[in-house]
């Protein structure tokens, strides 16, 4: 009985993978596509790390199933998420150094 | 001497909720990702101090082989379907199936190098190896990074293909999530690409 549940519930979400898959292609395409029109750097940055953003959500919401996952992955990820910001932050620090006024650096 | 099981491998751990297999995997994808955002980190740090970028001026899309990534792109995000056909065969009872699944997820990363070696071998050809300049250094040591990690998923694919799927016959469920956990780190292999192409490829 209970195998039979699960096994519905697998085939239930099977569409959503395929949706996901179609949707990733796409993606794909537009950002491509976007790099073709050599819009402004922080312009061409900025959309390009929305769709990477978009894509990823939709890998680790749907195909690593995030989005029915327990507590503790998301308590994981969040410590994860702010050392990793903090990583992307750090070369900040080097701006930094060159408004204080280090010649040479 | 007796034998020592690791517990709770198919049970939810009662504090976690969560089988220990998976909460480890996710740990590991944790390390991981602070791996490749030192990278990125380094990325950023090195291209913004550059006065252009590439350093010999032009486009990345045009120093690199975008058609090529792109299709590797497509590889990649078919080969993560692939993986999770792969594992819903499991849960649904059928080795068969999971056995075609799991060879198609295979074989797509075998092409996913063979298209990266085209790209590597026609960048030497030309002379532009990580030594070049700071963009070749990045591009090698990050997409290296990245195939390196696509060899590691062939070699755990590849034993839940061939002998690792014998515990299917005495315990399923087990084998079912040793698939699931291969799942999850391949899916992150697939992330990482998606934020590596276009930063490399495009920006």
């Amino acid at each position: 009985m209970a195998e039979t549940a699960q096994h519905d519930d697998v085939r239930k979400h099977m569409g959503q993978y395929y949706v996901v898959f179609v949707a990733l292609l796409c993606l794909t395409a537009v950002t491509v596509g976007v790099s073709y029109l050599h819009l402004t750097r922080p312009l061409a940055i900025t959309v390009a790390l929305i769709i990477a953003t978009v894509k990823a959500g939709l890998v680790a919401a749907v195909f690593m199933h995030l989005i029915s996952e327990r507590k503790v992955i998301y308590a994981v990820l969040l410590i994860t998420a702010v050392f990793f910001a903090i990583l992307l932050l750090l070369p900040n620090l080097t701006t930094f150094e060159h408004h204080s006024g280090m010649p040479g650096t | 001497m007796s034998e020592t099981v690791i517990p709770y491998m198919v049970k939810p751990h009662p504090v976690t909720g969560i089988p220990n297999g998976k909460f480890g995997i996710w740990l590991f994808l944790a390390s991981e990702v602070m791996l490749f955002g030192a990278l990125f980190s380094s990325y950023v740090l090195i291209r913004t101090g550059m006065p252009t970028w590439p350093p010999e001026g032009g486009l990345s899309s045009e120093v690199l082989n975008v058609p090529l990534a792109t299709l590797n792109t497509a590889v990649l995000i078919t080969s993560s379907i692939t993986m999770v056909l792969a594992w819903a065969s499991c849960k649904m009872g059928s080795l068969p199936r999971f056995r075609l699944w799991m060879g198609a997820t295979i074989a797509l990363a075998f092409v996913f190098l063979v298209v990266k070696y085209f790209e590597y071998s026609h960048k030497f050809h030309l002379g532009h190896t990580p030594a070049h300049d700071n963009f070749y250094a990045i591009y090698f040591t990050m997409t290296g990074l990245h195939g390196l990690h696509i060899v590691g998923g062939i070699v755990v694919n590849g034993y839940l293909l061939g002998p690792g799927a014998k515990l299917w016959a005495t315990d399923p469920e087990h084998f079912t999530n040793r698939v699931e956990n291969a799942g999850l780190y391949w899916h992150f292999v697939d992330l990482v690409w998606i934020f590596l192409f276009p930063s490399l490829y495009l920006l």
